[in-house]
């Protein structure tokens, strides 16, 4: 295959793509906002507002890439933000330091049980996974509404409301920078150790200078992120917001996500299975383990989207994540996740989210009707994946949507 | 304005006496009257209470209840209604799936001469009886309640599901109330978003834009039930400015009747079910008895959207803000923990003080 310039700096073709679709609606939205969409104020917004379905796409990716799906993301992030706002506000002492973590273990060890269950009826029990999931996705509403018939639970603990973000919910400037400057070390460590990996197995390195300009980009594209979110400074104060949790903790689930899909046997073979799954399983791939644990993740980080949801919302309430597995879906596909399997990244289901988030972000600025809205967010996902296949197409690709 | 309320639920109580007296729950024939209910979905918590009321009526009025379920099934709801006519009722109560879908049933009914009673949702076929709480009158209340804290800004409107006609009933009671203020140009809509499916986390994100938008030039918001209130403020919280600027609701949701104990909520509007309920079963057992609709004590012609011309009654609701929440309490509504949780100091309500 014939290398561009992105292909000999080490950049992936489709991430880059991503981003060049996100520059071009952030600078069609600032323009039609009259330059509200780009301050930080609302890049900060935005950033928070996509944390809740993209830490959920970051799971769905790995439950795509099976040739499954899991619908019941909405229900269960629901369900257990529920289970975590009843038992936080009227089953344990409100008020003790310990309430808030203990709460949020139980509710993230609920989502990963009512995952890792799904899992094991489609791996042991052969059904397949949209209909575990269908059922999953009226079961779990239907469980979050009978837990308090309907009643809406609130106000959360102080210190969980941190999680969502808010007025307090931000690490300030100094960590953020510690953040920002972990992030590009990492990087940098990360693409040296490639490197050497691939001289010490008889690879031609890329050149050294090619290497020093991905990293510069990479590194400035860390530093950016963070010296916006540190030029929000908290309303009526001088106080620097900086990086909110919920961002953390979405930056967080990527990374952990990355490293277990690129660099842990657990992800190749994830991909394994996806891509081939006679194959995975002569090769003796424990493909049913494998989709277990792959359902459980997913369940886990569901549960974690609806605790972050609960925080942001200071509330427990029956319709959280409502519709939310649509989104996360379509996030995982316009970030280039095929529904055949085999192939999708973290990376990209985390700009696919962005992207999704950033048109309904500028579309409210603007005013527009949420009918409209959800048409032109309609619109889009099918031109992201139209122009998905037309590029694996134009690389050669075998795989179209035949799903 | 609190007293006219009171006043207006006294009448209705000497009128509901007035109707069960007169008609002694027996039919024409003579024999018992059975009034049959037709649900669109008894999984929601609501419409139990509902039921209680109203089997507690009939069965003061001596009459008995039959209902059935139709599991949010437009072509169920028919059959039901089929079922209880076969079963022999003297009035059917409908709350409908769809207002469209039921009218066979209705006609069907009507061919049998039984009369019919459109219980919370409109029914838009001649000769049925609506019976409903005003919905324009709440949103003319949560606008009152909230005009009253701040005559005049900047306005924004957090509507209800754009698919939900309640919800532009609603709207329509907020944008008369703010209707002379925006003519005299004191009072600016800044934002109006209809929120899918009443999602709080939906309102919440659509209020965090108007803010953005308009650099926290808010000066109060008109948030179409307690749901979308929380997501508002919740997005007001976040920019420090919760409690200063005023917000309704509307249900009695315990969360948001907390909220106006600890003044970050300034109205909900509660229409109690219990009303609606015994009302109900009072002119049902009314027209079992033989009298006509528009003779219903307190009936008025109602114009529908569409047009018709129906006899109607539509109950007041009662605004609740942090004056009256005593009122919450006594009714049983809320428990006081609940409604107090986390309120104190100087500005703590009286009812969650001593």
């Amino acid at each position: 295959m014939k290398r561009g310039i992105l292909g000999s700096l080490g950049i992936d073709a489709r991430l880059a793509a991503l981003l060049g679709t996100l520059a071009v609606i952030w600078l069609v939205l600032h323009v039609l906002t009259d330059g509200i969409f780009l301050t930080p104020r609302n890049l900060w917004n935005l950033a928070s507002q996509t944390a809740v379905v993209g830490i959920m796409a970051c799971g769905m990716v790995l439950v795509i890439v099976t040739r499954r799906i899991d619908l019941s993301v909405g229900s269960i992030a629901g369900c257990a933000g529920m289970v975590i706002a009843v038992l936080q506000v009227e089953v344990f002492a409100p008020g003790t330091w310990w309430n808030p973590w203990v709460t949020l273990a139980i509710g993230l060890a609920v989502g990963a049980a009512i995952g890792a269950a799904q899992g094991a009826l489609n791996a042991y029990l052969a059904i397949p996974a949209f209909v575990v999931t269908l059922a999953g996705l009226l079961i779990f509403r239907g469980i979050a509404w009978l837990i308090t018939s309907g009643r809406t639970v609130a106000p959360m603990d102080p210190t969980f409301q941190l999680l969502g973000g808010g007025f307090q919910g931000s690490i300030g400037d100094t960590a953020s920078w510690v953040v920002g400057a972990l992030g590009v070390a990492a990087l940098t460590f990360l693409r040296l150790s490639a490197r050497a990996r691939r001289q010490r197995f008889g690879f031609t390195p890329r050149p050294l200078w090619t290497e020093a300009v991905t990293i510069l980009l990479m590194a400035a594209l860390i530093l950016g992120f963070v010296a916006v979110m540190n030029s929000y400074t908290r309303p009526r104060t001088d106080i620097v917001q900086g990086i909110s949790i919920p961002v953390l903790v979405l930056i967080g689930v990527a990374c952990a996500l990355e490293w277990l899909a690129r660099t842990r046997r657990f992800g190749r073979y994830v991909y394994a299975i996806g891509g081939n799954p006679e194959a995975a399983r002569l090769a003796g791939v424990p493909s049913a383990r494998i989709i277990v644990a792959v359902f459980a993740l997913m369940g886990f980080l569901a549960a974690l989207a609806g605790a972050v949801a609960t925080a942001r919302l200071n509330a427990g309430a029956n319709s959280t994540g409502e519709l939310a597995e649509l989104s996360v879906i379509a996030a995982a596909v316009i970030g280039g996740t095929s529904l055949a399997g085999g192939s999708g990244t973290v990376a990209g289901a985390v700009l696919g989210a962005l992207i999704m988030q950033s048109l309904d972000n500028g579309m409210v600025l603007l005013g527009l009707p949420s009918a409209l809205r959800n048409v032109i967010i309609g619109v889009v996902l099918i031109v992201a994946v139209w122009a998905d296949a037309l590029w694996r197409r134009r690389a050669g690709g075998t795989r179209g949507a035949e799903a | 304005m609190f007293g006219r309320r009171l006043f207006g639920q006294a009448t209705l109580g000497a009128a509901l006496v007035a109707t069960g007296a007169a008609t002694r729950a027996r039919a024409q024939s003579g024999r018992p009257i059975t009034i049959g209910v037709s649900w669109s979905n008894f999984q929601e918590e609501r419409w139990r209470t509902d039921e209680a009321a109203i089997r507690a009526t009939l069965t003061r009025l001596g009459a008995q209840y039959i209902s059935a379920d139709a599991q949010a099934n437009n072509g169920k709801q028919l059959s039901d209604i089929e079922a209880l006519l076969t079963r022999g009722v003297s009035a059917l109560i409908i709350l409908a799936q769809d207002s469209q879908a039921i009218q066979p049933a209705v006609r069907r009914a009507q061919a049998d001469a039984i009369p019919v009673l459109g219980y919370d949702r409109l029914i838009e076929v001649p000769g049925v009886f609506y019976l409903t709480f005003d919905n324009v009158e709440v949103g003319r209340m949560q606008a009152r309640a909230v005009l009253q804290r701040k005559p005049t800004g900047n306005y924004v409107l957090i509507k209800g599901s754009s698919s939900d006609p309640n919800a532009d009933f609603l709207a329509q009671g907020q944008h008369e109330m703010l209707k002379p203020g925006v003519d005299a140009g004191t009072i600016h809509i800044v934002g109006e978003q209809y929120t899918d499916g009443w999602r709080p986390e939906v309102a919440q994100r659509n209020m965090e834009q108007i803010l953005t938008a308009q650099n926290n030039a808010v000066d109060a918001v008109l948030a179409a039930n307690d749901g979308t209130a929380g997501g508002a403020i919740a997005a007001l919280t976040a920019q420090g400015m919760a409690g200063r600027v005023p917000v309704s609701g509307q249900d009695a949701d315990h969360a948001a009747l907390n909220r106006i104990a600890l003044g970050t909520q300034t109205v909900s509007v509660w229409k109690d079910s219990r009303v609606l309920g015994a009302r109900a079963a009072e002119i049902a057992v009314a027209m079992a008895g033989g009298t006509a609709p528009a003779a219903v004590d307190g009936a008025a012609k109602w114009r529908s959207p569409g047009g018709m011309s129906l006899d109607s009654i539509l109950l007041t609701p009662v605004p609740i803000t942090i004056d009256n929440l005593a009122l919450v309490v006594d009714a049983g509504w809320i428990p006081r923990e609940r409604l107090c949780r986390g309120v104190s100091g100087s500005d703590a309500p009286a009812v969650c003080r001593g």
